[in-house]
């Protein structure tokens, strides 16, 4: 492992604390099977650009890494909260630490936006396992896809320990590898709501277990989305309460602690969030009453603005990458009219560097 | 003189008519020059009779003229020198001798009356104007008389070391004409806006004269001194808070936007506005730019900490308004020269311009209603 002073940008494996503000790649490899779909979409395209992703590491991910580290595993789950202002980075910070889980080896379930999924329905259908309950076929059947891309070694070896019946014709036997079940949930698209929910329960059962013995995280960006409204209008355009989609009825069981032999790592987004005002970015304010109480005890994890260093660090990251082309933003001066445009938010600042 | 011969062969030519209006125009001056040139031409008239017909001498004339007058285009404008007066003394009397020849008289004794007598016989007029009717008069009597006066009344100068060339010029830097309503007071009479204009012409073309400078307590009594602008700029001195740091206040307005800020020395640039960040206040580019460009334009731009309240109007107002408001607050940081900089680039103008009255007929302040042809 290299240790070079001053922000500059190193290829570390394992970035520790002595790395803050530093960059370090993650391997082309990784990036399809661990991110086919958690990264946000700006970074995505600067990851096209540059044809490299380099993340910077920083104080609330290496808190999350060191939390998740000293753990202890046989007790009820412990429930991780980073929030924020928008543009500081939660997601970026999230992506850091599910690139760490799964390099350790975690199976890692990885929702990119629990709002994609209380939003933009097209097809709401009634659930088949519960009256009052609705599916929802292709949000359901992209993330099986996705879960399946991502933790392809761990679905031949895990077993179900129930029998499932899905149609007068079709079940599955117990014992049989989960990826079976994601297989016939990615095919069978009606009934991909139930998959997923099957999937969960059986993750939760075997997570703590001794016996095959992963640890399984929890990433859910946009918490807040699975305990606010919805757009979604039932057929007599009544609105539709979150509990009443499948999805999230059985998300939230995932949250809940009532599992051991894991972690659940959550973000608040103000961005994809209905119905809360823009200024908003306190835990209170987006998870409402209701998911304060559901969340609650959780470790809150604050992420901040681009400190000085880390400033300092993305400016020459850029400039690096021949990505401030203008010659005025290699003065100081250019640089001091980035910090006052920006005030070190780092989506702005990209956005800003963008045009440059 | 070319034009009055081209109206002269045009008169020969419709002499028929004996009614043109174009003679009006041209004022008869000399002739004799033009019965010279055309005298020289065809010599032979000289030799035969006085009783030709005009239907000949037109068919003559009319092609020498045409010649003549390309050649006398291209030359310059002739200059009042004495060869050219003399040559025209010449002109004059060759052409009062033709004019004897064609009236059959004896040239020797020709007078200036009988001249008279034959030009109106041979040119008759139509016109009442006395002046406007052709004539013939010897150049010494009436040409000439004014230039060669002004000539030697310049030589006289000369003489006595007056006659200066470098004439000063009034100095009109810093001072605008009377506006009508002073003029009006100055001279206790109600004034037309065409009289006004009509006054500000003749004082202009007062200036443009040379030794305009002669009647220059004439010209400033009717000019008014500008004021410097840069000295109307009230700088307020700084203010000192219980931990000993400069602070200043400043406000702005801009289209019903109103803005108020607090800039505080030896800050690290953060800026609250309302309570919240700037960046979350103003996402649009463009209003940061706005804020940041008067701290840009001094160079000071991580030096101030900066609490802003601004309320009406919509985001690019309320920016504008606080860029005011900033650069105000400034001013008590600066130094004079550098005050002029900041008016002279503009940053402590206030913005003048509002939404236009609605008018009715009109669908907006300007659009009018889609036009229907019926």
């Amino acid at each position: 492992m290299l240790l070079l002073a001053g922000p500059c940008f190193i290829f570390v494996a394992k970035p520790t604390e002595q790395h803050l503000g530093q960059y370090y790649t993650v391997p082309p490899s990784h990036f399809h099977t661990v991110f086919p779909h958690g990264l946000p979409p700006r970074y995505q395209q600067q990851v096209k650009t540059f044809n490299e992703g380099c993340v910077m590491v920083r104080q609330p991910a290496l808190e999350l890494i060191s939390h998740l580290k000293r753990a202890d595993y046989s007790k009820p789950t412990l429930r991780y909260l980073l929030y924020g202002v928008k543009g500081s980075g939660k997601t970026m910070s999230l992506c850091h630490t599910v690139h760490y889980c799964s390099t350790q080896g975690w199976l890692v379930l990885h929702i990119p936006d629990a709002h994609l999924w209380v939003k933009n329905c097209k097809e709401l259908l009634p659930s088949s396992y519960h009256a009052s309950r609705f599916d929802q076929p292709i949000q359901a059947s992209n993330w099986l896809r996705n879960f399946r891309t991502t933790n392809e070694h761990f679905l031949s070896k895990i077993k179900l320990r129930q029998r499932y019946v899905w149609t007068k014709r079709e079940s599955t036997e117990e014992g049989r590898p989960l990826g079976e079940l994601v297989d016939m949930g990615v095919s069978r698209v009606k009934s991909s709501s139930d998959v997923v929910g099957a999937v969960l329960k059986e993750l939760r059962l075997q997570a703590g277990g001794t016996e095959g013995g992963f640890r399984l995280a929890v990433a859910v960006d946009g918490v807040n989305g699975l305990w606010g409204r919805t757009t979604l209008k039932k057929e007599d355009k009544s609105p539709v309460a979150p509990e009443e989609l499948t999805l999230v009825h059985n998300l939230r069981k995932m949250i809940n602690n009532d599992w051991c032999g894991g972690a659940v790592i959550a973000t608040l987004s103000q961005t994809g969030s209905l119905y809360a005002p823009s200024s908003a970015y306190l835990p209170q304010e987006l998870l409402g009453e209701e998911g304060f109480d559901s969340m609650d005890p959780f470790v809150p994890v604050p992420v901040s603005l681009y400190s000085e260093k880390e400033f300092e660090s993305c400016y020459l990251y850029y400039l690096d990458r021949h990505w401030l082309q203008h010659p005025h933003s290699q003065t100081e001066e250019g640089k001091k009219e980035l910090i006052f445009l920006s005030n070190r938010n780092p989506s702005v600042l990209e956005r800003l560097c963008a045009f440059l | 003189m070319q034009m009055q011969r081209l109206l002269l062969s045009t008169y020969f030519l419709f002499s028929p008519e004996r009614r043109t209006a174009n003679m009006a125009a041209s004022g008869g001056r000399t002739v004799g020059s033009f019965l010279w040139k055309c005298g020289n031409c065809c010599f032979n008239f000289n030799t035969v009779s006085s009783n030709l017909t005009r239907q000949v001498l037109s068919r003559q004339l009319c092609v020498s003229a045409v010649l003549h007058r390309k050649n006398l285009a291209a030359a310059g404008p002739e200059k009042f020198s004495e060869e050219f007066i003399k040559k025209q003394v010449e002109e004059f009397n060759i052409g009062k001798r033709h004019l004897a020849n064609m009236m059959g008289e004896d040239p020797e004794t020709f007078t200036q009356g009988d001249i008279n007598r034959s030009i109106a016989y041979l040119f008759p007029s139509g016109l009442f104007d006395k002046k406007a009717k052709p004539l013939m008069k010897h150049p010494d009597e009436d040409t000439f008389t004014k230039a060669l006066a002004v000539e030697k009344h310049q030589d006289r100068l000369r003489g006595k070391d007056l006659f200066t060339q470098d004439a000063k010029q009034i100095s009109l830097v810093g001072s605008r004409w009377l506006l009508k309503e002073e003029l009006e007071e100055l001279l206790v009479e109600t004034i037309s806006e065409h009289d006004y204009a009509r006054f500000i012409q003749l004082m202009e073309r007062l200036l443009s004269l040379p030794y305009c400078s002669v009647e220059e307590d004439f010209v400033q009594r009717y000019r008014r001194q500008l004021e410097i602008q840069s000295s109307k700029q009230q700088v307020q001195p700084l203010q000192y808070d219980q931990h000993g740091v400069a602070y200043s206040t400043g406000d702005g307005r801009r289209k019903t936007a109103t803005g108020t800020v607090l800039l505080r020395d030896s800050g690290s640039g953060s800026i609250s506005i309302n309570g919240t960040n700037y960046v979350h206040y103003f996402p649009v580019l463009q209003d940061r730019e706005q804020l940041m460009f008067p701290l840009h334009f001094m160079g000071v731009l991580g030096r101030f900490d900066m609490q802003c309240s601004v309320s009406g109007g919509g985001h690019s107002s309320q920016a504008g308004a606080l860029r005011l408001a900033i650069s105000r607050a400034m001013l008590s940081f600066l130094s004079e020269g550098q005050v002029e900089t900041m008016r002279q680039a503009g940053l402590l103008t206030p913005d003048p311009r509002i939404k236009e009255r609605k008018k009715p007929g009109q669908e907006g302040a300007r659009r009018k209603f889609t036009w229907k042809k019926r």
